[in-house]
């Protein structure tokens, strides 16, 4: 992941972490663990507020999220990373990540609504943000002319936002004790009000390590996607071609 | 006139758009009517906008139902239906049908039976046409789009809120509970929420409606939501449906089975589980496993469990019980399953409208259905429902004007203030007349008149949408006085133009009554939803409403045993407490000691739980007990239910039973023959005699008759002479009338067991008259004609002869000078319990008329439970298990004459009037029929001992009629058609009216004048002759009501013999006389009545009679 968002151009990295996990990751990470700085998020109040604990750190420039449970292969050469912070770059606006995805799956993810950008491919502007819908919510404000039916633009885990967020996150977070935790799909929908904020299809697919065997889909996709592809491919060939017992 | 029919379909405006096709067809001969037809039929074809087909449609229906017929020729050719057409249109292939008509007009000219054919094909097309549009609109509104892709359960994108998972404290998961009022409707402006009146003219489809709670009056301490529905988790992957107010319950496991929605009294729950998305409907017939689908939403073991419950609010309220009982249902799941906002309290506007498209979804799953303001209760308080025009982006664009789905505008202070709702509350007195009356077949008359711009039902439209105006301009100033006066008016005048089968006369001695003892302080009459005489609102001065709520009960309960022997009711009159509810459909969950069923669940659910070892049963279903039973020792609601659970568990007495002593009594008293009972019923067993053994052998030759083997009468040259024959001997008092009221009329009321001879069915000469009294009205102008009284009889049978007594009594025989006695029926007979045999020869080797796709599903799923009631119940046993007089059966109309031997009344007639030589014996729906002197002098003058009117055929005249069998001219019953397709042979329908020389007739019994005094010796002749009649077996659906207003109808056999196979007697001279259609229709089904009033039937019979 290290890799991905070095090679999209970004020197500074920050992780988010429980109290007391520093050590751990330091080590885990090994030499790259020196070019990374620990955000500690003192509660578990959400997701919005892992971000928000970061505020620090982005200050006011744009910031690149990415979530520590996928990963990400691109179908080009192209790093999904890299292609999100070039459109991000192009556009001078806050971008998510986003890939059409069945029905089946909005359980699992944030979804997006909105409409394609004029004369541009893959690109959509943003108006409304719902974290899991259900499908009739979805049927009913999330529907993207171009997507096959049953379809939807679900988040890809991989934004570039802009300083706003972090205060929108703020105000959540002052109104805590009402809502009972801070969401980043509230706050990117509140973004969507106040600025022009696009969703990108990327090129590539996204890997959700938390998902049921979902760590293992996403060694194979790597393994698969890389230099040894073929060795990978024969293992996997004789492992298919075994008799069952 | 070329192109004007489609021009007036096709026009942008609307003085064009909105003419009367009566009037465009007004002067135009049969050509010109004919060429308009082929016009209409190329463009229909062409057009693939839904308003155009289905108008065009509806036009080519009323020219081949009302003008065709009436510019046909009495002498032109009488083309004969194809069978192959009427298979077509019994397998709903109505293109395939037209095509087949009109092949046959094409070749053999236009035909008063082709008519009849095309006119029922384009109906049914229409009607069809217009159900795929709801159903596709249904499916394509945004939020159900989805649930017609998922077919497999790994796709199944619901899951269910954690807050439902958490067990509590006790052991036992939380409830959600969804609470939700019922809806009463101000003006609904001419039924103007009928979809595709919404969908085709939007701009006056327009209700206004009110969220109300109820109570019942002096049962209920005070009015709360009526319908209620509940949810929980269960460590068990089933679903568990449970109906509180029907008493049933049941465990699903199996997917196929949620989509069995007539197998038990569960149909609208599973129609909600589907509607909401739970078992989604694109999953049906998927094969998956039910388990699976519950794992994927609930986590794995466990299933749901899904309660309805009414409040025991009786059916036929007209305050859409049942859709907003299937709207709270779908709501309850929708919160459960995180398609909604917020798991609990009021839902968001765009919530409520998913709520009402999938109640929409889930009334065409269950193949019912209501207007699109049925789920009013949905929404709070008081509120206008509009019809919208379709827009780009809506899927409705090009193909309607209008969206299916309304919009809500809810009355708000300015509109209608809290304090003029409350004097609204505080006038009106809110009832349930106790009628429970199918209102289908009034909205399908109200889209046909719409369709066809008929002039004065037009105008009534626009003067209904006027009265919507009236009164939320009265809401406004808060002149509840106003409101009555408005509501009363749209009654009287605007509803009553388009369907005057609205009012009954069960109604208008309501308002009568009311105004009577209330004067001035009776400010008006609000007829509630499709119909009256169910749900009715009284308006009163507020200070005389408590008063009013109790003489109302009274009034009503008056009327109600005064007139039960003659209108359906389903049950006792109710007045309700009511108040308006400004939440509309409302959440809640309920944890720890409050999560609790409501109290009647108990005694569907706990019996079995506590026949089981309390060890054996699960944690949480343990726990559930222990709660049950802490909550019935300080829970005001359980108080009692100790007592109430122990006569649920143990079995009633024997002794406890009145209703086998009735039974038995009437058997006794009616002439009961067990003998033979046991004859038949061994006969029935060993399959001696069935439905297939009523029929003639396969080798039997069946022909149409010829010119010569019967008399037209219409158009005849000795017209004068025979005229002059009856009416010389109608002036001798040589002819007595016989009419045949001892039926219920099963097909009248759908088997309710009312006596139809009382039925006060129609509007003549002012005021609702019922059959009896239009016969005598007829007898009387006769015989005031000749100056001779005639004698009239009505034969009786044990369920109609104390009415029809009691009635002829109040009423002093309506007036009628001459004599009129009953001829009580002297046999009877036991209803039996189907043999299985019977049932699907009916049902799987008859031609069936096909219903719609959801309706055929409900109905195959309902005969399959009904074939296991019959070998459950003992196929061939006695059928008892319902009120006594509901066990019984007339045994045919052939024993009518026999019982007039029997029982000395035509033995006292001949005595009275030794002159008698002649009766006209006719069905009680037979309303054209009289004593007309040139049909007696063709009789008279022909010498027959029996003369049968036919009638030409019309596709609706099914049962038999004249045929050439072996050569030989008789009437044959349609029961005994060796096959079916022989019926579409003949050109002649049977209308049952028989001219009778007594003599002759006395003859074939083996007696003469002399012997009527003797019992014996007329025993022995009716026993002989009845040895030689078929007996048929025959199925009748049979009404058992139950609970609060349910009805279930049930298939039971019963024998008859018919009057018509005298003419097979070969010692009997039978003739057969080609009357005119009107006298010889017969009025069976009261969907007729529109088109009864319509086509000139009404005023033909009208003109016949001298009130």
């Amino acid at each position: 992941m290290l890799d991905e968002i070095h090679d999209a151009g970004i020197e500074d990295v920050a992780v988010v972490i429980s109290p007391g996990d520093q050590t751990a990751f330091e080590e885990g990470l090994g030499a790259d663990g020196s070019r990374v700085t620990y955000v500690e998020q003192a509660e578990p109040l959400g997701f919005g507020h892992a971000v928000w604990s970061a505020r620090e750190f982005t200050a006011a420039d744009p910031f690149l999220l990415l979530v520590s449970d996928h990963l990400y292969v691109s179908g080009s050469e192209t790093g999904c990373a890299k292609q999100l912070v070039e459109i991000a770059e192009a556009e001078d606006c806050a971008v998510s990540g986003v890939q059409s995805t069945h029905e089946s799956s909005l359980p699992n993810y944030g979804a997006v609504g909105g409409r394609l950008e004029p004369g541009r491919r893959g690109l959509y502007e943003i108006a409304e943000v719902m974290e899991k819908p259900s499908p009739t919510q979805a049927e009913q404000s999330l529907m993207v002319p171009g997507l096959r039916a049953g379809h939807y633009l679900c988040y890809f885990g991989m934004h570039v936002l802009t300083p706003r967020v972090m205060d929108l996150l703020s105000e959540q977070v002052y109104k805590i004790r009402e809502s009972g935790g801070v969401h980043l799909s509230q706050a990117l929908r509140q973004l969507a009000d106040r600025e022009r904020y696009l969703a990108a299809e990327i090129d590539g697919r996204r890997y959700d390590i938390g998902q049921k065997y979902g760590l293992l889909t996403a060694q194979m996709a790597i393994a698969l996607d890389g230099d040894d592809r073929d060795d990978v491919l024969v293992q996997l060939l004789e492992l298919l071609a075994a008799e069952k017992r | 006139m070329a192109g004007e029919f489609v021009s007036i379909i096709t026009s942008d405006d609307p003085a064009v758009r909105d003419a009367s096709l009566d009037a465009a067809c007004a002067g135009l001969d049969t050509k010109a009517l004919l060429d308009g037809c082929d016009e209409l039929e190329d463009f229909r074809r062409g057009s693939s906008n839904l308003y155009e087909r289905v108008r065009a449609l509806f036009f080519l229906y009323s020219i081949h139902r009302f003008h065709l017929p009436t510019r046909l020729s009495a002498k032109a050719r009488q083309a004969q239906i194809p069978f192959h057409g009427y298979e077509h249109l019994l397998s709903r292939r109505f293109e395939e049908a037209i095509d087949a008509f009109l092949k046959i007009q094409r070749e053999e000219g236009p035909s008063d039976s082709i008519s009849s054919a095309l006119a029922s094909a384009y109906h049914q097309l229409a009607f069809q046409t217009l159900a795929n549009q709801v159903r596709r609109s249904v499916r394509s509104v945004p939020g159900n789009q989805w649930m017609f892709r998922m077919g497999h359960h790994a796709n199944h994108p619901l899951r269910l809120r954690e807050e439902l998972l958490r067990v509590g404290e006790d052991d036992t998961y939380p409830i959600l509970r969804e609470q939700t009022p019922v809806r009463m409707d101000l003006s609904h402006a001419g039924w103007s929420d009928i979809f595709f009146l919404g969908m085709d003219y939007p701009e006056g489809a327009r209700v206004i409606n009110v969220s109300i709670d109820l109570g019942v009056h002096g049962r209920d301490a005070k009015p709360r939501p009526p319908v209620e529905a509940y949810l929980r988790v269960i460590d068990k992957p089933i679903l568990r449906l449970t109906s509180v107010d029907l008493g049933a319950t049941a465990d699903i496991n199996d997917l196929a089975e949620v989509f069995d929605f007539a197998r038990d009294y569960l149909g609208l729950l599973k129609a909600a589980v589907i509607a909401s998305g739970i078992v989604p409907p694109g999953i049906e017939g998927s094969g998956k496993r039910l388990s699976k689908l519950l794992e994927r939403i609930c986590g794995p073991g466990r299933g749901l469990e899904l309660v309805s419950n009414v409040n025991n609010i009786p059916k036929g309220s007209r305050l859409a019980v049942s859709t907003n009982l299937l709207a709270a249902l779908v709501a309850v799941c929708m919160r459960a399953t995180r398609q909604t906002q917020n798991l609990t309290g009021k839902l968001a506007e765009s919530e409520r409208r998913v709520v009402l498209a999938r109640a929409l979804l889930g009334e065409w799953l269950g193949g019912s259905g209501g207007g699109w303001q049925d789920s009013g209760g949905v929404w709070p308080g008081i509120k206008l429902i509009e019809g919208v025009a379709a827009n780009e982006g809506d899927s409705e664009m090009g193909v309607s004007r209008g969206r299916l789905m309304p919009q809500h505008k809810i009355l708000r202070d300015g509109d209608c203030a809290a304090d003029i709702r409350e004097r609204l509350q505080d006038s009106l007195v809110l009832v349930h007349g106790g009628m429970a009356q199918n209102v289908g077949p009034i909205l399908e008359m109200v889209t046909e008149k719409y369709l066809l711009r008929s002039e004065k039902e037009w105008q009534a439209r626009q003067q209904a949408l006027g009265v919507l105006e009236d009164i939320l301009g009265a809401l406004k100033t808060g002149d509840v006085r106003k409101i009555g006066e408005s509501t009363t008016f749209n009654f009287a005048e605007p509803i009553q133009t388009i369907i005057p089968w609205a009012s009954t006369y069960f109604t208008e001695q309501l308002i009568e009554r009311a105004g009577n003892s209330f004067g001035d302080d009776f400010w008006g009459f609000w007829m509630l939803g499709g119909m009256s005489g169910g749900g009715m609102g009284f308006i009163f001065d507020p200070k005389r409403k408590a008063e009013a709520q109790t003489r109302m009960a009274e009034i009503m309960s008056q009327a109600k045993t005064e007139m039960e022997h003659s209108l359906p009711f389903a049950m006792d009159p109710v007045v309700y407490d009511f108040e308006i509810n400004d939440n509309g459909t409302f959440g809640t969950l309920l944890a720890d000691d409050e999560a609790l069923m409501p109290a009647n669940y108990y005694t569907v659910r706990v019996p079995d739980l506590l026949r089981r070892p309390p060890q054996e049963l699960p944690v949480r279903e343990r726990a559930e007990l222990d709660k049950f039973g802490a909550a019935c020792r300080h829970t005001p609601e359980l108080s009692g239910m100790v007592q109430t659970l122990f006569d649920v568990m143990l079995p009633k007495g024997a002794s406890e039973s009145e209703d086998a002593r009735s039974l038995w009594d009437l058997k006794r008293e009616f002439g009961f023959d067990q003998a033979q009972h046991e004859r038949i019923r061994a006969d029935l067993k060993e399959g001696v005699i069935g439905l297939a053994q009523n029929r003639l052998r396969s080798d039997t030759s069946i022909e149409d008759v010829t010119g010569e083997e019967l008399i037209d009468v219409r158009e005849t040259s000795d017209g004068a002479r025979h005229q002059s024959a009856g009416e010389s001997a109608l002036k001798n008092g040589e002819v007595a009338v016989v009419t045949l009221a001892a039926g219920a009329g099963s097909r009248w009321t759908q088997g309710a067991g009312v006596v139809k001879a009382l039925h006060p069915f129609c509007r003549l000469g002012a005021t609702h008259r019922t059959f009896i009294e239009t016969h005598l009205a007829k007898s009387r102008k006769i015989g005031d004609a000749v100056g001779n009284p005639l004698p009239h009889i009505f034969t009786t049978s044990y369920l109609t002869h104390g009415p029809i007594q009691d009635v002829l009594k109040l009423q002093h025989n309506y007036g009628y000078q001459g004599t009129v006695s009953l001829s009580p029926g002297k046999s009877i007979g036991l209803r039996m319990i189907p043999m299985v045999r019977d049932l699907r020869f009916a049902w799987e080797e008859m031609p069936q008329q096909v219903l719609d796709e959801q309706q055929q599903k409900v109905r195959d799923s309902l005969r399959t439970a009904l074939i296991g009631w019959a070998e459950g119940a003992g196929e061939g046993c006695d059928y008892t298990d319902n009120l006594p007089l509901q066990c019984l059966h007339p045994v045919g109309h052939w024993y009518e004459i026999p019982n007039l031997l029997l029982n000395g009344t035509l033995a006292g007639l001949l005595k009275e009037r030794p002159q008698l030589r002649y009766l006209m014996l006719h069905n009680i729906d037979t309303l054209g029929a009289d004593v007309n002197p040139m049909l007696l002098g063709t009789h008279i003058k022909n010498g027959s001992d029996l003369s049968f009117e036919v009638i030409s055929r019309r596709l609706e005249d099914r049962g038999g009629g004249l045929a050439s069998v072996n050569g030989r001219p008789r009437l044959l019953e349609g029961l005994a058609m060796p096959r079916e397709e022989d019926e579409f042979k003949l050109s002649y329908y049977n209308t049952m009216t028989t001219w009778i020389s007594i003599d002759p007739l006395l003859a074939s019994f083996g007696l003469t004048r002399a012997d009527l005094n003797d019992p014996a010796k007329i025993g022995e002749g009716v026993r002989s002759l009845a040895a030689r009649m078929p007996t048929y077996i025959t199925l009748k659906d049979v009404k058992k009501r139950w609970g609060h207003g349910q009805e279930d109808v049930f298939p039971v056999t019963q024998f008859e013999k018919l009057w018509s196979d005298m003419t097979a007697l070969n010692e009997v001279n039978s003739n057969f006389l080609l009357v005119p259609r009107l006298r010889g229709q017969q009025l069976k089904d009261q969907a007729q009545l529109d088109g009864w009033l319509r086509d000139g039937s009404a005023a033909y019979v009208e003109d016949l009679c001298k009130w």
